[in-house]
C-alpha cells in the first residue's frame, strides 16, 4: 500500500495519504461503522473498542484503548463536519476513565478526505495538526506506550549529542 | 547526524525556505541567531552589541522571527529572543514517531479491507 506523509515541524502538521484498493464508499466504511473502526484505530497492541459513536457535526465519538497491561486510556472524537463518503472533519481529545473530555490536555483538529482515484480505488488524505509539542508527546505517549521510553530516552540523546 | 541533516532539509525546501534564506542573507542577522542558539537574549542587550538603533534590531529579530528561526518572548519588560532550531527539531522526531503510528492504522487498514473488500458495496446497495 502506497502512504505518502508530509511533515511540517514548525507548523506541527502532518499530512499522511494513501492509496486504497477500495471504493469510496466502501473506505468510508473504515470511519463510519465502529465496529471496523476499531479495528484500526489503536495500534496492534493496544486495540481501541468504540463505545459511542455518532458521526454528525456537534456529536462525538468515544473509545478507549486498551494497553496489555488491561490500563485503558479513554479518548474521544468532537465531529466538526461530515460530507459521507468524502469528508470529515474532527477534533481528537483525550478523555478521563468515565470518557469524559479531558480538557486539560491539547486536541488534534483532523480532518479526512476520500478522492475517487484514477483507474479505480481511492486516496484517502488524513491531515492533522497538532496544537503543541506537548500535545505530540502525549499522543505518543498514547499511541506506543512500551516504546515511549526508549524514544524518549534516543530523542534526549539525540539532542544532547547535537548540543 | 541523520536527523539533524533531516531537520537542515526540512528548514530549507518547505515553503519556508525563500524567508529562511532571506533571513539568514544579513550578517547582522546570522549574528543574532548565533547569539540565540547559545542563549536566550533581551532584545535591548542585542541591540548593544550592534552599531545601530533598537528598531533596527527589533526588525532583524521580527525577520528571523517571520522565518521561524527564532521565537520571541515577553518576560517583564524584556522580550525575549531564543533559537527555534531545537524546537523544530524536537516536533521533527515528535512527527516521525507520529508518523509510525498512522503507518501502523493503514497497515490494520490494509488488512481489513483485504478481509471484507465488498462490505462497503454491500451497505451502499441497500440504500
Amino acid at each position: 500500500m502506497q502512504i505518502t506523509v508530509d511533515k511540517d515541524p514548525a507548523a506541527h502538521t502532518m499530512t499522511v495519504t494513501t492509496e486504497l484498493d477500495a471504493t469510496v464508499e466502501r473506505a468510508w466504511q473504515l470511519w463510519a461503522d465502529p465496529r471496523q473502526l476499531e479495528r484500526w484505530w489503536g495500534p496492534p497492541t493496544h486495540p481501541a473498542t468504540v463505545v459511542e459513536h455518532d458521526l454528525a457535526p456537534g456529536r462525538t465519538v468515544r473509545y478507549f484503548m486498551t494497553s496489555p497491561e488491561g490500563d485503558k486510556y479513554h479518548g474521544l472524537w468532537e465531529i466538526v463536519a461530515v460530507e459521507a463518503p468524502k469528508r470529515l472533519e474532527l477534533v481528537d481529545c483525550f478523555a478521563d476513565d468515565s470518557g469524559a473530555k479531558n480538557e486539560d490536555l491539547p486536541a488534534t483538529r483532523m480532518t479526512v478526505t476520500l478522492a475517487e482515484r484514477d483507474g479505480g480505488g481511492t486516496v484517502m488524505t488524513m491531515h492533522s495538526r497538532f496544537p503543541s509539542l506537548e500535545a505530540m508527546e502525549q499522543l505518543v505517549t498514547m499511541g506506543m506506550e512500551e516504546g515511549l521510553q526508549q524514544a524518549l530516552s534516543q530523542i534526549e540523546g539525540i539532542l544532547a549529542g547535537a548540543a | 547526524m541523520v536527523i539533524y541533516n533531516h531537520m537542515v532539509v526540512d528548514l530549507l525546501t518547505g515553503q519556508r525556505a525563500d524567508q529562511v534564506f532571506h533571513a539568514l542573507a544579513d550578517a547582522t542577522r546570522r549574528d543574532i541567531l548565533a547569539q540565540a542558539l547559545v542563549a536566550e537574549h533581551s532584545v535591548s542587550a542585542l541591540a548593544r552589541r550592534y552599531p545601530m538603533s533598537i528598531t533596527a534590531v527589533q526588525k532583524h529579530v521580527a525577520v528571523l522571527e517571520a522565518a521561524e528561526l527564532i521565537t520571541k518572548e515577553r518576560r517583564g519588560r524584556e522580550q525575549l529572543v531564543r533559537s527555534n532550531v531545537e524546537t523544530i527539531r524536537r516536533a521533527g522526531l515528535l512527527l516521525d514517531q507520529l508518523e509510525e503510528i498512522w503507518r501502523a492504522r493503514i497497515a490494520q487498514i490494509g488488512d481489513i479491507l483485504a478481509d471484507d473488500p465488498q462490505e462497503g458495496t454491500r451497505d451502499a446497495d441497500h440504500r
